[in-house]
C-alpha cells in the first residue's frame, strides 16, 4: 500500500478504560474541551484486571487497528492489583499477536490517573498516530468472513444416562428414565 | 492436577496444515486450571489461529466448544452431533483425554493441542510444580512428605548423593536437594530412624505400563453379573 | 587370587590409588601409556564410568587392558546407564576377566554429560549397589536365585567429608557401611585439619579410608572449584599460594601442595591411603608421590 492509502484510511482504535482512573480522565478531558483523535472508541470496564487475552484478541479478529487498555497507575489501582494483571495479560497478548503476525506494536497498556486529562487525550492522539503509521490491520478485509466460532455455550445439558453395565446400576438407571419421562410427559 | 502447556503455535499450525474445517474441543477440568486447554484457552487458540489463518490467505473455518472432562466417556457423547463436519479434531485434554476422544471417535483425525507435562500443584498464580510421579507404591510415609521419586532427578531411595550443594541439587542450581530437605523434615518431626534404614531397590513392575486399575467393589460386581 | 588393592591394605599402613578414564574412542595408545606410566607407582588404578555423564568407553573393558599391562584395576561402577540387570552381569563380567575391587557410585546426572537427551536409569542407588555386591559375593543375586559361581569382590564407596550440611551426607555415610563398603575414597580435600575432624567421626575398625586428592593446576582452578564444585573447600592459604607462584610454576606449586598433603596425612597416621586424581595430568602423579616423601 502506498504512503499516501495509508494516511487516507481512518484508523479504529479501541480503549478500554478503567472507570476509577482512565474513564474518569476521559470525563476529566471532555470536561476540559480537550480536542483528540475521534478515531477512539471507548469501552467503559470497572477494572483493567477484567481484561482477558480473548477480548483484545476478539477486536483484532473484528478489524481494529490498534487497542489499548488505560488502568491506573502502579500502586493506585481501585481495586489493588488489577492494573498489575492486566500489564501481564497485555505483554502475554502481544507475544501471541506476533505469533500470530500482526504487528505487537498495535497494543498496549498505558498508566492514565483519574486526573491527567491532557494524558488521557495525549494517549488517544498517540494510538491513532502509531494505527495510521501502522497501516490498516490486513485482517480488515476479511473480517466478514466467517471462519468459525462457538459452538455451544454449555453441550453438557442433560447427560445422556451411563450405559449401565452391572445389576443394580441398570435397576437405579430404569427408575430415574422411568421418572424422568413420567415427568416430562405429566407436566 | 495435571498439568498441561499449550504447544507452541507453529506446532500446532503444522499439524492442521492442509485441513479446513477444525473443530478444537476444550476440557474444563484439570487443563482448564492449569490454564492450558479449557474454554479461555480453547478462545485464545481459535481466535489465533483464524486470524493467522486469515492473514496467510488460507482457507479455514475453526470452532470451538468445551466439555466438562474428556477423561470420562459421558462428556464425550455430546461432541456425537458435531464432529461429522470436521476435517480434523484439536483436543486440548491431556493425553489421556485426547486419546479417549479418539478412540471415541475413531474415524476422525484426532491432534494433541497441549503437552501434558506432570502431576503437580499450583504453587502460585500460573506456577506449577511436579510432585508425583505415580510410581504406583507410595512411599511418603518414610520420607516426611517428601517425594524422592519426583523431587530427585535420580530418584534415589537412600540420598543424598555426592552432588547435593548447600541444599540445592546438583542438577539445577534452583531446585532444591531432595534428601536434604528429607534429612531436615525428618528430624524436625523426629522420625530420623526411618531414613538411617536402608531402603531396598524399588518395585517397578508396579509401574508397568499401560497401567489398568479396578475398583475392588467393581471386581465383585462383575462377578456376580457373570454368575 | 587375591586382588593386589585389597591385599596392599594387609600389607602397608598407607595405599595410594590413582585414576585414569577411558578415552571418547577406540584409540587408547595415549591411555596404555599412562597406565604403563602408574601401574607400579601405585596400589590400584580406578577406571571411571561414563565420567561426567560422558559418553566412553566402558570402565570394564579398560578394567581387562589395565590387567594386561599388569596392573591393578579397581572398577568403577554407576547406576545412571544401567539397570539391575546390566549392573549384576557387568559385575559378573567384571570378575571372569579378573577385577576384584569396585567402587560403587550413584553418578552423575544425564543433563551435565553430552547427551542430555538420553533416559536417566538409576534403577539402583549406590547404597543398594553396595548391598548388591555383597549378595553377589554370598553366590546369590538380588531376586534370590543361586548363581554358578560367585564373584569375590572388595567393595567400596565415595564419601564427601566437606558436604554442607553434612549431616545427610554423614546419615547415608554410616549406610554405605552397613550395606557392605570395606574401603572409602572420599571427594577431594584440601583442609587437613578438617579432614582430621572427619576422620574422628568415620573412623572405624573393617574400613580403610583414603583420602582424595586433587592437583590444584592454576589459581584459576582453586578458585572455581570452591564455587562450583559441591563439596569441595580450598582454603584461602591454598589459592594465595598457587597465585604467589611464579607464571609457568604454577602446577609445580600443586605438585607442591599436594605432595605435602600426603605427606602429612601418612606420616600423622590420618588415614589409610589416599586417592590421587589428576586426569588429565596422569604424567604429574610421579612427581607428586615423589613430593611426597
Amino acid at each position: 500500500m502506498s504512503e499516501d492509502a495509508h494516511q487516507q484510511f481512518e484508523p479504529k482504535v479501541i480503549a478500554y478504560c478503567c472507570t476509577y482512573c482512565a474513564y474518569t480522565a476521559g470525563d476529566l478531558a471532555g470536561s476540559m474541551r480537550l480536542e483528540y483523535a475521534s478515531n477512539v472508541r471507548v469501552v467503559k470496564i470497572l477494572c483493567t484486571g477484567k481484561i482477558d487475552t480473548i477480548l483484545l484478541l476478539r477486536a483484532f479478529e473484528e478489524g481494529a487497528d490498534a487497542v489499548y487498555v488505560a488502568g491506573c497507575a502502579l500502586g493506585d489501582c481501585h481495586f489493588l492489583e488489577g492494573n498489575l494483571r492486566a500489564i501481564q495479560t497485555v505483554a502475554h497478548t502481544k507475544k501471541l499477536l506476533a505469533e500470530i503476525g500482526l504487528d505487537p506494536g498495535r497494543l498496549e497498556f498505558f498508566h492514565i490517573p483519574a486526573s491527567a486529562g491532557p494524558l488521557f487525550a495525549q494517549r488517544a492522539d498517540e494510538m491513532t498516530a502509531r494505527a495510521r503509521q501502522l497501516g490498516p490491520n490486513p485482517l480488515r478485509a476479511k473480517v466478514g468472513q466467517p471462519a468459525g466460532g462457538k459452538l455451544a455455550r454449555d453441550p453438557d445439558g442433560h447427560l445422556p444416562l451411563p450405559e449401565a453395565t452391572h445389576g443394580r446400576l441398570i435397576r437405579q438407571a430404569e427408575r430415574i428414565s422411568a421418572a424422568a419421562s413420567d415427568s416430562e410427559t405429566g407436566a | 492436577m495435571i498439568v498441561g502447556e499449550r504447544k507452541p503455535l507453529e506446532q500446532i499450525e503444522a499439524m492442521i496444515e492442509g485441513f479446513e474445517k477444525i473443530l478444537i474441543v476444550g476440557c474444563g477440568t484439570c487443563v482448564a486450571v492449569s490454564m492450558a486447554g479449557g474454554e479461555k484457552e480453547v478462545g485464545e487458540l481459535a481466535a489465533s489461529l483464524r486470524m493467522k489463518g486469515k492473514l496467510e490467505g488460507k482457507q479455514r473455518t475453526i470452532d470451538e466448544i468445551t466439555v466438562t472432562r474428556q477423561c470420562d466417556k459421558e462428556y464425550l457423547e455430546q461432541l456425537a452431533k458435531y464432529v461429522d463436519q470436521y476435517d480434523a479434531v484439536i483436543s486440548t485434554a491431556c493425553g489421556a483425554g485426547v486419546q479417549f476422544l479418539a478412540e471415541r471417535y475413531d474415524d476422525k483425525i484426532v491432534l494433541p493441542g497441549i503437552n501434558t507435562r506432570f502431576i503437580g500443584v499450583a504453587e502460585g498464580a500460573g506456577v506449577w510444580t511436579q510432585r508425583c510421579m505415580a510410581c504406583s507404591d507410595c512411599l511418603l510415609d518414610r520420607t516426611g512428605g517428601i517425594c524422592p521419586m519426583t523431587i530427585c532427578p535420580k530418584n534415589l531411595l537412600n540420598g543424598p548423593c555426592g552432588g547435593t550443594n548447600g541444599g540445592k541439587c546438583e542438577v539445577d542450581g534452583e531446585k532444591d536437594c531432595a534428601w536434604t530437605l528429607i534429612y531436615n523434615k525428618m528430624k524436625k518431626i523426629g522420625r530420623l530412624d526411618y531414613i538411617r534404614k536402608i531402603q531396598p531397590p524399588k518395585d517397578y513392575s508396579a509401574m508397568t505400563k499401560p497401567g489398568k486399575y479396578t475398583h475392588e467393589a467393581f471386581k465383585e460386581a462383575r462377578k456376580e453379573e457373570e454368575e | 587370587m587375591v586382588a593386589g588393592f585389597r591385599q596392599a591394605f594387609e600389607e602397608k599402613d598407607f595405599v595410594i590409588t590413582a585414576e585414569v578414564g577411558p578415552p571418547k574412542g577406540t584409540d587408547i595408545a595415549e591411555l596404555e601409556s599412562h597406565i604403563d606410566l602408574l601401574k607400579d607407582k601405585v596400589d590400584g588404578l580406578n577406571v571411571t564410568d561414563n565420567q561426567s555423564s560422558v559418553m566412553r568407553i566402558s570402565s570394564l573393558a579398560i578394567c581387562r587392558v589395565v590387567l594386561d599391562h599388569g596392573g591393578e584395576p579397581i572398577l568403577q561402577l554407576t547406576c545412571r546407564d544401567r539397570n539391575r540387570l546390566a549392573l549384576q552381569s557387568e559385575l559378573l563380567s567384571a570378575h571372569v576377566l579378573g577385577v576384584r575391587s569396585v567402587l560403587c557410585l550413584t553418578g552423575d546426572y544425564i543433563s551435565v554429560g553430552d547427551h542430555p537427551q538420553a533416559k536417566p536409569v538409576f534403577d539402583l542407588d549406590s547404597v543398594q549397589l553396595l548391598q548388591n555386591v555383597v549378595l553377589l559375593n554370598g553366590g546369590k543375586d538380588l531376586a534370590g536365585n543361586e548363581l554358578k559361581g560367585a564373584t569375590d569382590f572388595f567393595a567400596g564407596a565415595v564419601v564427601t567429608p566437606e558436604a554442607d550440611p553434612i549431616e545427610p551426607q554423614m546419615l547415608k555415610f554410616e549406610k554405605k557401611i552397613t550395606a557392605g563398603a570395606k574401603f572409602i575414597q572420599t571427594q577431594a580435600i584440601y583442609d587437613v585439619e578438617n579432614f582430621k575432624r572427619f576422620m574422628q567421626q568415620a573412623r572405624r575398625d573393617g574400613v580403610k579410608i583414603m583420602a582424595g586428592i586433587v592437583l590444584l593446576v592454576t589459581p584459576g582452578m582453586a578458585r572455581y572449584m570452591n564455587k562450583n564444585v559441591p563439596g569441595i573447600f580450598v582454603p584461602d592459604e591454598l589459592i594465595k599460594e598457587m597465585a604467589g607462584a611464579e607464571k609457568g610454576k604454577k602446577l609445580e606449586a600443586g605438585i607442591r601442595i599436594a605432595g605435602r598433603m600426603i605427606k602429612q596425612l601418612r606420616e600423622e597416621k590420618i588415614c589409610d591411603g589416599v586417592h590421587i586424581m589428576a586426569i588429565g595430568k596422569e604424567e604429574c602423579v610421579p612427581d607428586i608421590l615423589a613430593a611426597a616423601e
